[in-house]
């Protein structure tokens, strides 16, 4: 009733602001109250169409309007706000974990914080301040390193002790608290009424907004968007974008050539209280307890106060369903376990009278990260949705990053985390997103360790030895679907203990890994890496190549049988992939990259490469086992297996060649192992694999072969300074910023993508550098692991933040890389980063507020490398993977 | 001698069995969403049966209990076999046609039921071709008979239960070849069993009852409150009516050697069963029966045993009492059991129990606020204890086990006692069928919102 309320205040506002929507609505309006709804037709063509009238699509149709584009359309099915938008609690957070979402929710902020006075709609916008609780030293930790990374980007924000707490906010309870965070500047809004100011601002820059239109599809021709579908006709646009919330999946689905958005809807309660005898002030600060699983915000005198449960209750599993709609309705005993928790929070509250148990329905995604970005088949299909519950802390930040991505090709941060693309057809299946929400939801709350993995929607994909690894003690994680070995716990080993190995410490895998690591050095392990994302391009005449020594950086042109590390550049020279290619004949090439890189990369190539039938790209992931044999003794191994010879005089690095292992034959070998180290992966037909396993591990007896997981690549590859596209590198990285020039063909004369950048870089130097720091004064048993993102300080100042960090077992310290930046003391602004600046700074690494000393390094320890065959190619490399 | 929690949770979880109706993610088209079964056994071994299948050729769910006397071969048979009858009394013509084609030409058959069995729920291998062979007969005589009218599920019932109790007489008097067989039929046509049996089908819900065990269905009032609604009349002495038919069906003269110390003949307690064809065959077609029978049948003093007073037979039936219900939404369960569970129980608590079961599971019962005035530690009070109501339920994943629990270990304030139910449940064999018969019970969940939606 509240909600109505505040609806009917907006409504008359906004349309008192807007002149040109009064015209179109209020004589309608004023006649007959029931509906006559659309009195304005719709336009037969526009450049965008966007499809959802919440928080986020008004977001995109302001920022697009705010960049010049004026011919846009936005479609509502019902009221403008009223869906999720309409319910949700209004609160804006800064804290969050993933930078990107931390700088998108500090954007809107502070694009709220002016909306009123921009637009002439209230907004209710208020500066309360919030305070996240701690119950546990762990929970500190974690906020703690939210801290740091806030403090970093001039966001005010204090760790603050339970007293502090209680003069911040009188009704809480601190007896069982070790600490808080408080970022001052969060603030609390009316997300209907922010919404309605986005749209009033993008409708006075001429934005179209129509309600109570459906679209029932979009047209999709020879791979591009042609128009809308819609209860009340077509419109032809270039763009589509799908702002529908908990509907996006759906729509998604409903055109001939679906486009997969991997969201599922959850209900979500919240609690409404009458007012305090002595009403709340409404600049108290928002209160989040994630260990007691609530958050509790003040409400006109009273409170806010909602939760993540552990048991959520998944709907809409079939799509949109009358049934389900009309049973959303406030659950009390499924809201009881909250209510407890808030009970225990703030114990003052128990006269306090019920208003309302509101159950509103949030989307939430795979990996509890919203969902934006260009499909990978239909050009021109936008999306922006699956917020997780924090549509309004995002949706400011998050509509402005997708209108820079229409209207200049991308945005200008890293947006990768969220890109449509990181998703397939896989994480489509209803079953696996019902059952992974399931998981996703509760953990918006959970204590996230370094290394935690989802454990719902698993053995989805995996290699045909996977039964075999497991029987032999595989951990495993996942990547896009895909199970990886973590590391192979010894027999005798207890099994339980390792599984809860949840710590921000020294984990108690560490000495498995360890070993794991000693025998790549000194004898020979196998690695499963079957999951790498693996395409096949090849042509009749010289096509391939042509096509290829525009679209990579490196030079291709390398004799048959080399293997080439190289880039998938932008135009801006940044990193889409990071890949090696093989040389397999004059017209074919075999391409091997990361796993996540299967949507991405397919969608890339597909769009630059020419249409030409006689040039043909294949995804041939799921053709091959791949078997990464690490270690100096890989060489007698495979030499024994296949009566070949096999020493760098016969198989120099960086080479590849089909061979038989064993009885099989065809097997493609390459002497690159990810990680520095000598030896090969075999790419084996996966009929072969479990063949080839067998002969491996039989012959591998007597060189002491064992199994090895990731985590030992990991070390091994961060040691060695290999930098990992996803982690590392990304869309906003050149070669040139991460020291690797050298596999970049400025010289030859020829032709690619991101040319000028490097050229230009190459010229006036870089803006950040890619780095190596080792951690001096840091106590592996007692202090705090370094993960990634942690805050880098150079002389004191911040500089940048870590990317990737490892533990190496050879230098017995932690490993850092991260980049540095060099910010101009006064005006802040990005200078050049010279090798003097990186060697001649005193560097810190901040884990969770603690400061470690660092030693800075922009080259590996060559001394890591044990045997050095074509010297040129190795040593440099900095080439790693995963 | 005592028994441990675990130890009583073994006894009473083996036999337990639970059936969802599949559905997808949340959507369940069936009028029921599953069943909860469960037998305890007194005598060894246990007498009751139980029985549940899906028609698959037909709409509908079959349910039934079996309590057996005089051994359990009856109601063995009678498990295997009813369901079967039933379900090709249902079928159409052109269904049974198309079966009968199958069998002459040695096609592959359309499956005609799919059984929801305990691993312990065991079939005859045997006496299958038998049981086939006069099933087979039945079906065909239905084809012959082709009335072209559309089955009436009353009729089909009341067929399959007759049609049933006909050949288990007609097989023990051609008797078979094979020594087995021969002594099997004999034996499963000599001893007796009751039946209870529901059908389900959308919100029609029929039950066919011959003898004491019983049909209840669990309904919810508005209040959240729990009642019961008999769905059968026990056909035993407590029942006026069925006292009423059995006199009607006998010359005056007997009247009063019909029904002494409230059993039939002075000797069997349900008045309608399968089998017993000591109450239904002459005393001539008896005698030559048991005489040409195996050593084993003439040895055993109970078959050539005449009841007294034995004049006009037959004296029992297994024609069923049908009852024809429309489910609506507050229908939330059926419970079929053997008498084993009413003799300890009374219907109304039986309806109580199972209930908060169900929606302690289920949280079925939802609280609103609504226009009322509640402070949030008054609905904080309300919800802890309904959730510790909950917590003790937990201990049973099973309605049934549940009931039994219950049945077996409540003490005089109607709450479990585990000391009660360590004894009960150690007595030694030849005791236990002193304190308590066999239990068995079957209990259905509704699904109120396709029942709603009807």
């Amino acid at each position: 009733a509240a909600g109505m309320f505040l609806r009917l205040l907006s409504d008359i506002q906004w349309r008192a602001a807007n002149p040109k929507w009064r015209r179109m609505t209020s004589s309608q309006r004023s006649t007959s109250t029931t509906a006559e709804p659309h009195p304005v037709p719709l336009p037969a063509q526009a450049q965008v169409v966007i499809c959802g009238g919440g928080v986020v699509g008004t977001s995109v149709a302001y920022h697009l309007s705010k960049m010049g584009w004026k011919d846009i359309v936005l479609l509502e099915q019902g009221r403008l706000a009223a869906g999720t938008t309409r319910f949700c609690a209004g609160i804006v957070s800064t804290a969050r974990p993933v930078s990107i979402e931390l700088k998108m929710a500090h954007y809107s902020n502070k694009l709220y914080q002016q909306l009123e006075q921009e637009t002439g709609v209230q907004t209710g916008y208020m500066k309360t301040g919030s305070i996240s609780l701690a119950q546990t030293q762990d929970r500190l930790i974690s906020l703690k390193r939210i801290a740091s990374s806030l403090n970093v980007m001039g966001i005010p924000c204090e760790i603050i002790s339970p007293k502090k707490v209680l003069q911040l906010h009188p009704l809480i309870n601190i007896h069982d608290l070790v600490g808080a965070m408080y970022v001052p500047e969060d603030a609390l809004v009316s997300s209907a009424n922010v919404s309605l100011a986005l749209a009033t601002a993008a409708s006075r820059n001429g934005v179209q907004i129509h309600e109570r239109t459906s679209v029932s599809h979009v047209t999709i021709q020879k791979g591009h968007v042609t128009g809308v579908e819609t209860d009340r006709g077509r419109i032809q646009c270039e763009y589509f974008v799908n702002c529908a919330g908990q509907w996006a999946y759906e729509l998604g689905h409903s055109g001939e050539e679906p486009v997969h958005i991997p969201l599922h809807a959850c209900e979500h309660f919240y609690l409404l209280t009458h007012p305090l005898k002595e009403p709340l002030s409404s600049s108290l600060p928002t209160i989040v307890d994630p260990d007691g699983r609530i958050y509790i915000r003040n409400w006109q005198g009273g409170i806010l106060s909602g939760g993540f449960e552990k048991n959520p209750k998944p709907l809409f599993t079939e799509g949109r369903n009358q049934l389900e709609i009309q049973n959303l309705q406030e659950d009390w005993d499924h809201f009881a376990p909250l209510l407890s928790g808030l009970l225990r929070r703030m114990p003052g509250l128990e006269s306090l009278q019920i208003k309302q148990l509101v159950n509103c329905p949030e989307s939430f995604t795979p990996d509890m990260r919203c969902i934006m970005g260009e499909s990978p088949t239909a050009r021109g299909y936008f999306v922006l949705a699956g917020m997780n519950s924090a549509g309004i802390s995002y949706g400011g930040g998050a509509g402005k990053y997708l209108a820079e991505w229409i209207v200049n090709g991308y945005p200008s941060e890293n947006v990768w985390p969220l890109d449509l693309k990181r998703f397939g057809t896989l994480q489509s299946s209803r079953t696996f997103l019902r059952h992974r929400v399931m998981e996703v939801m509760p953990l918006m709350y959970d204590l996230k360790v370094p290394r935690w993995d989802f454990q719902t929607g698993r053995q989805l994909r995996t290699s045909p030895l996977y039964d075999r690894l497991d029987a032999q003690g595989a951990r495993w994680m996942e990547k896009h679907g895909f199970e990886r070995v973590k590391y192979f716990v010894p027999p005798g080993n207890d099994l339980l203990d390792l599984d809860h190995s949840k710590t921000f410490y020294k984990p108690d895998w560490f000495d498995i890994v360890g070993s794991e690591v000693k025998c790549c050095k000194e004898a020979v392990c196998v690695i499963d890496m079957s999951s790498f994302t693996k395409f096949e391009i090849s042509s009749t005449g010289d096509q391939a190549l042509e096509s290829l020594q525009y679209l990579f950086s490196n030079d291709l042109d390398v004799p048959v049988g080399h293997v080439v590390h190289t880039g998938m550049l932008n135009e801006k020279g940044g990193y889409e992939n990071d890949c090696s290619i093989a040389r397999l004949s004059k017209r074919s090439f075999f391409m091997i990259s990361p796993t996540d890189q299967q949507v991405h990369c397919w969608a890339w190539l597909k769009n630059r490469l020419p249409d030409d039938s006689n040039l043909v790209l294949e995804d041939v992931t799921w053709k091959y086992t791949a078997l990464n044999l690490i270690g100096p003794r890989a060489v007698d191994v495979l030499s024994e297996l296949s009566y070949a010879p096999m020493t760098a005089e016969h198989f120099p690095s960086l080479f590849c060649k089909e061979m038989s292992v064993g009885y099989a034959n065809g097997i493609r070998v390459m002497s690159i192992t990810h990680t520095g180290e000598p030896g090969f992966v075999l790419y084996i037909p996966i009929e072969y694999a479990l063949h080839v396993y067998n002969e491996v591990m039989n012959m591998g007896q007597k060189y002491g072969i064992r199994n090895a997981g990731y985590y030992a690549l990991r070390s091994l590859r961060i040691e060695k300074f290999f930098a990992f596209w996803g982690q590392d590198l990304d869309a906003f990285t050149t070669p040139m910023e991460c020291g690797r020039e050298f596999q970049v063909k400025l010289d030859k004369g020829i032709e690619f993508l991101g040319q000028e950048v490097l050229l230009e870089q190459k010229q006036n130097g870089v803006y950040k550098r890619f780095t190596m720091f080792i951690l001096e004064d840091h106590d592996t048993d007692m202090d705090l692991w370094p993960w990634w993102g942690e805050p880098i300080f150079r002389n004191g100042r911040y500089v940048g933040k870590t990317t990737s960090s490892a533990y190496s077992y050879t230098l017995e310290r932690h490993v850092c890389l991260g980049f540095v930046h060099h910010f101009d003391e006064k005006t802040g602004e990005k200078l050049v980063v010279t090798t003097d600046f990186i060697n001649q700074g005193e560097y810190e690494i901040d884990i969770a507020g603690q400061r470690f000393q660092a030693k800075a390094k922009l080259y590996p320890f060559s001394s890591l490398f044990t045997q050095r065959r074509r010297k040129d190619e190795v040593e440099l490399s900095g080439y790693q993977r995963e | 001698f005592y028994l441990t929690p675990p130890q009583v949770n073994s006894i009473l979880k083996a036999n337990e069995y639970s059936f969802k109706v599949p559905e997808f993610d949340g959507k369940n088209v069936s009028s029921v969403l599953g069943f909860d079964s469960n037998q305890l056994p007194a005598n060894a071994p246990i007498e009751d049966r139980r029985s549940a299948a899906t028609c698959l050729q037909t709409r509908g769910m079959l349910l039934g209990v079996f309590d057996g006397h005089a051994g359990c071969a009856c109601a063995q048979a009678v498990s295997e076999r009813l369901f079967y009858y039933i379900a090709v009394s249902l079928l159409p013509h052109e269904t049974l046609l198309e079966i009968e084609n199958a069998v002459e030409s040695g096609r592959a058959l359309l499956p005609i039921l799919q059984w929801h069995k305990h691993p312990n729920d065991y079939f005859s291998k045997e006496a299958s071709k038998l049981y086939f062979n006069s099933l087979r007969t039945y079906w065909q005589e239905l084809i012959d008979l082709n009335s072209g009218e559309t089955t009436d599920v009353r009729e089909a019932l009341i067929n399959a239960f007759k049609r049933l109790d006909n050949d288990i007489s007609l097989e023990a008097q051609v008797g078979d070849p094979n020594s087995f067989l021969n002594y099997l039929v004999l034996r499963v046509a000599f001893s007796g069993a009751t039946a209870c049996v529901a059908h389900v089908d959308g919100v029609d819900l029929h039950i066919a009852n011959t003898g004491d065990s019983r049909a209840m269905l669990g309904v919810q009032e508005e209040d959240g409150s729990w009642s019961a609604v008999n769905l059968s009349y026990d056909h035993n002495a407590q029942n006026e009516r069925e006292v009423e038919r059995v006199k009607m069906e006998h010359p005056k003269s007997e009247e009063k050697s019909l029904v002494k110390q409230d059993r039939l003949l002075g000797l069997l307690m349900p008045f309608r069963a399968f089998g017993d064809v000591k109450f239904k065959w002459s005393i001539e077609l008896q005698k030559r029966v048991v005489e040409s029978g195996p050593d084993q049948l003439n040895d055993n003093e109970y078959t050539k045993f005449i009841p007294p007073n034995y004049f006009t037979p037959p004296y029992l039936t297994a024609e069923p009492e049908v009852i024809h219900h429309k489910l609506r939404p507050q229908d939330k369960f059926l419970v079929l059991a053997t008498d084993g569970l009413w003799e300890t129980m009374h219907r109304q608590d039986v309806a109580r129990i199972v209930g908060e079961y169900l929606t302690g599971v289920h949280h079925q019962q939802p609280i609103a606020v609504g226009g009322y005035k509640v402070t949030l530690g008054q609905m904080h009070g309300l919800l802890t204890e309904r959730r510790a109501k909950i917590s003790s339920v937990f201990e049973d994943q099973n309605a049934a086990t549940h009931l039994i629990r219950h049945a077996v270990g409540n003490n005089e304030f109607g709450t479990v006692d585990h000391e009660r139910l360590s004894k009960m449940l150690s007595l030694p064999e030849e005791l236990a069928r002193m304190y308590r018969d066999d239990i068995t019970i079957i209990v259905v969940q509704f699904n109120s919102r396709v029942i709603g939606a009807y």
